[in-house]
């Protein structure tokens, strides 16, 4: 069967299941005996099984199939989980994830996973006695099809079809022949499952879906199904199937398996029918379960879209919104009355068609939050560190754009936060605080941008040892650190070549600072700012903006040519005379507001062809950077406008002091100023 | 080149100064005219600045610079050349295109060892058809990343 066009689904899908076993498995160590995590853990790791063993990839099944022996261990509480247990469980997954990655990257997802399995297999008869036979079982059931599927039941499949029917699901065996003349089994028996998926989940199936995907039957086989369906329904539903040609479908109940089981065969339809019974009195009952059912309603709603996809829309948008300009400006000339309306309309129409779009675009913070709970409880393992990680806010939405680049600098704080922000327990003790560290994770919008805060209820920031190191490492001079405030003083961990650890560890301090966060978050046009109180903690805040793709700017011409300065970077414009311009040891500046700024002259620094006459008055764009104010000299200001960013192209690469282009309603291409490379 | 081709290879020809030059068509997305081009600050000299192409900005090169030929106005006949090479996109201005003609395989010669001041290594070989001599053109050593490395060191400066 051709599976390349499921390959992606499957990626997709086996990722968030591992998520999900992640975030449950960590809800578990906290929250030992809760059944409906178990269940929910199980869940995710049975459909990833039965994910892999369809698409082929073995050891991702066979590892997955381990780890569901364990977790079903625990669910019949013959284990009692632990963080040992959780830890290999956790490793377990890790291998997963990294076997999907794999398979993501072309691979085929083959990995050693001998030593995991050999580990979860020694917890899973350490202390439990599960037959091996449910392998064996298995491994026979491909050839044995023509006897009842019953007998082949293992003890955790009883388990779950016990469980099904305590929730008042009905428990269905369908057999289902398909025409003689089929010439795509697998295929036929693909869309059959589906079906099948659709409705229930199927349990087992006889000959094995393996078997069953490389056409090792005949015409006919059997399936479990756990469902809520109707009978005839579900009869009716998978007739739709073409060249299904017989389905037969008998509910029984595990009671009659049980029976089955010391009978052997042959009397299946006796402990159907009262099994039937059963179903049809319960059928009342069922409404009160619904709340399982509307899950999977929230995500019948959303579809998957490949986000090249979503990318070329939002290219084809921005040429629509070229020419929506274009169009705007024709019509002003015109002045037709008619085509100015139907302007005016159309572009309310793009306005709204740009909000859309851009949503679609956006995804919630929890995409990167997600891992850290994981790394935060690796990290305080590894540092003998007691510290709960608290989430807020992970719905908040951030473009995909904004969201691919924070992850790394993310990561680097919190570990900067629980490697040297939180204390060991011994000393938190000492110093009158509880013995559990807390590291706080806050995401939420405030008008166009969206903030995310790590805080940290550890030592704090030593104002003393920052300016002491700063100064022996030169990055400031005893002289400046005495007019220092408090903010700036932080702000210099941010500065290159500035590592306050003590001891380098393994987790931060090696050598590669916070710098790089903050030259990542500067980069995406936000920024980063600290605030501390020794011996209570700190609080790292990222200012990060909305969207990537369109920003409003500032346009400018400086003699012939147009800039745009975006806005986020401006503090306000100003037209100052010539005399007010100063001098202070050779370099321009201005006494702006009781400050003084110094000007940078655009037409200098990009040496700008002189066409025009000296002003008598200049125009001046205030910007800043952090703290840090500078004034740019241009020529006019043309006006505010929204616009979208375009790369240079790959040929032209870090130009200095240009962060992109954009394409302004007339055709041409505009030069984006990159402030924070103007202001040292 | 990259396509071989046992008999020929089909080549847009382009003019700068008095003589001709190939490039394979394969390379070429399109020829376009004159048009206002933004000016990129701090570039190297021969980077003539970018163009809004169709809603993409593509980057400009002046061959005339490129090569070292002395600058001349621009003219009606002047176009720039659209080339994609290793999923790079610029435009290079040439005095004029008006050609595309086979060269045979056969016909083309190495470079010869004399050239002038002009670089060898941008120069793939060197074709005679009938009687016009043409210089075929490496486009990757053209847009090298020596280029582009002399390009980062002027703005670093």
């Amino acid at each position: 069967m051709e599976m390349n066009e499921y390959l992606e689904v499957f990626i997709e899908e086996s990722k968030e299941h591992i998520q999900s076993l992640n975030n449950h498995l960590l809800v578990l160590e906290k929250n030992p005996s809760s059944m409906e995590i178990i269940n929910e853990i199980f869940r995710s790791a049975h459909t990833l099984k039965g994910m892999s063993a369809t698409m082929g990839y073995k050891d991702l099944a066979n590892l997955t199939h381990k780890m569901e022996n364990v977790l079903d261990a625990v669910r019949n509480k013959q284990l009692v989980i632990n963080s040992d247990i959780l830890d290999v469980v956790l490793n377990a997954v890790d291998h997963l994830e990294a076997m999907v990655i794999d398979i993501a990257n072309g691979g085929d997802g083959k990995c050693n996973v001998e030593s995991l399995v050999a580990k979860l297999d020694l917890i899973e008869n350490g202390e439990t006695i599960v037959q091996d036979k449910s392998d064996s079982n298995e491994m026979d059931s491909s050839q044995n099809y023509n006897s009842s599927i019953v007998n082949t039941l293992d003890e955790f499949e009883i388990t779950i079809l016990q469980e099904s029917e305590e929730k008042n699901y009905s428990n269905l065996q369908i057999t289902i022949k398909l025409r003689e003349d089929c010439l795509l089994k697998a295929a036929r028996v693909y869309m059959v499952f589906e079906v099948l998926e659709q409705i229930g989940e199927v349990i087992k199936s006889v000959p094995t879906v393996t078997a069953l995907e490389e056409e090792k039957f005949e015409h006919e086989f059997t399936v479990l199904l756990v469902t809520k369906e109707k009978t005839e329904h579900i009869k009716k539903k998978i007739m739709k199937v073409s060249e299904v040609d017989l389905v037969t479908i008998v509910s029984f109940s595990v009671e009659g398996i049980k029976k089955q089981v010391k009978q052997a065969s042959g009397q299946i339809h006796q402990s159907a029918e009262n099994s039937q019974l059963e179903v049809a009195s319960t059928l009342e009952i069922t409404a009160e379960n619904n709340t399982s059912n509307s899950k999977t309603v929230i995500n019948n709603k959303t579809i998957r879209v490949n986000i090249d996809r979503l990318d070329a829309l939002m290219n084809l948008f921005e040429e629509l919104v070229i020419d929506r300009g274009r169009l705007e400006q024709i019509s002003d000339q015109l002045k037709h009355v008619e085509l100015q309306e139907t302007v005016e309309r159309m572009t309310r129409i793009s306005g709204d068609l740009q909000t859309i779009i851009l949503n679609m675009r956006m995804v919630p913070v929890d995409q990167v939050f997600n891992r850290f709970p994981r790394m935060v409880r690796q990290l305080a393992k590894d540092l003998a560190k007691e510290i709960r990680i608290v989430v807020n806010g992970a719905d908040t939405e951030l473009d995909r754009t904004v969201i691919d680049e924070i992850g790394d600098p993310l990561v680097h704080l919190i570990r900067n936060a629980i490697d040297h922000g939180i204390e060991s327990p011994e000393v938190r003790k000492k110093n009158g605080k509880s013995p559990e560290g807390l590291l706080e994770l806050n995401a939420y919008h405030s008008g166009n941008h969206v903030f995310i805060e790590i805080s940290d209820d550890g030592a704090g920031i030593s104002k003393e040892k920052v300016i002491n190191k700063a100064i022996s490492n030169g990055v400031i001079t005893s002289d400046q650190a005495s007019q220092l405030s408090d903010k700036q003083v932080y702000q210099l961990i941010l500065e290159s070549g500035f590592s306050t650890a003590e001891t380098i560890s393994d987790v931060s301090g090696r050598g590669v600072g916070l710098d790089v966060v903050k030259n990542t978050i500067e980069s995406l046009g936000g920024n980063v700012s600290i605030e501390s109180e020794l011996g209570k903690g700190s609080v790292f805040s990222i200012q990060l903006p909305l969207t990537l793709s369109i920003i409003s700017v500032l346009l400018v011409e400086v003699e012939k040519e147009k800039y745009a300065i975006p806005l986020s970077s401006i503090i306000e414009t100003a037209i100052v005379d010539k005399s007010e311009i100063l001098s202070a040891h050779n370099k321009k500046v201005i006494d702006f507001r009781g400050k003084v700024v110094p000007l940078i002259s655009i037409k200098e620094v990009f040496d700008v062809p002189r066409t025009m006459e000296k002003d008598e008055f200049y125009s001046i764009v205030i910007i800043r950077k952090g703290d840090k104010m500078a004034g740019l000299i241009v020529g006019t200001f043309i006006g505010q406008q929204e616009v979208v960013l375009k790369s240079l192209g790959d040929y032209l690469t870090n130009v200095f002091a240009i962060s992109g282009a954009t394409i302004l309603g007339d055709g041409q291409v505009a030069l984006i100023i990159d402030t924070n490379s103007l202001i040292k | 080149m990259t396509e071989v081709n046992d008999q020929e290879i089909k080549a847009i020809i382009f003019q700068l100064k008095n003589e001709e030059y190939a490039i394979s068509v394969q390379q070429v997305g399109s020829i376009e005219r004159m048009q206002h081009i933004t000016r990129v600050p701090q570039t190297s000299e021969f980077v003539k600045g970018v163009i809004n192409l169709r809603g993409v900005v593509t980057p400009i090169i002046d061959l005339r610079k490129r090569f070292g030929i002395e600058e001349s106005e621009f003219t009606d006949s002047t176009r720039i050349i659209i080339v994609y090479i290793d999923g790079l996109e610029v435009g290079l201005i040439v005095d004029a295109a008006y050609d595309v003609i086979d060269i045979p395989q056969s016909a083309i010669e190495p470079p010869p060892e004399v050239i002038g001041t002009v670089d060898v290594d941008y120069i793939e070989g060197v074709a005679k058809v009938d009687s016009r001599l043409l210089i075929l053109l490496n486009m990757k050593e053209v847009l090298s990343s020596k280029e582009v490395k002399i390009l980062k060191s002027v703005e670093n400066s």
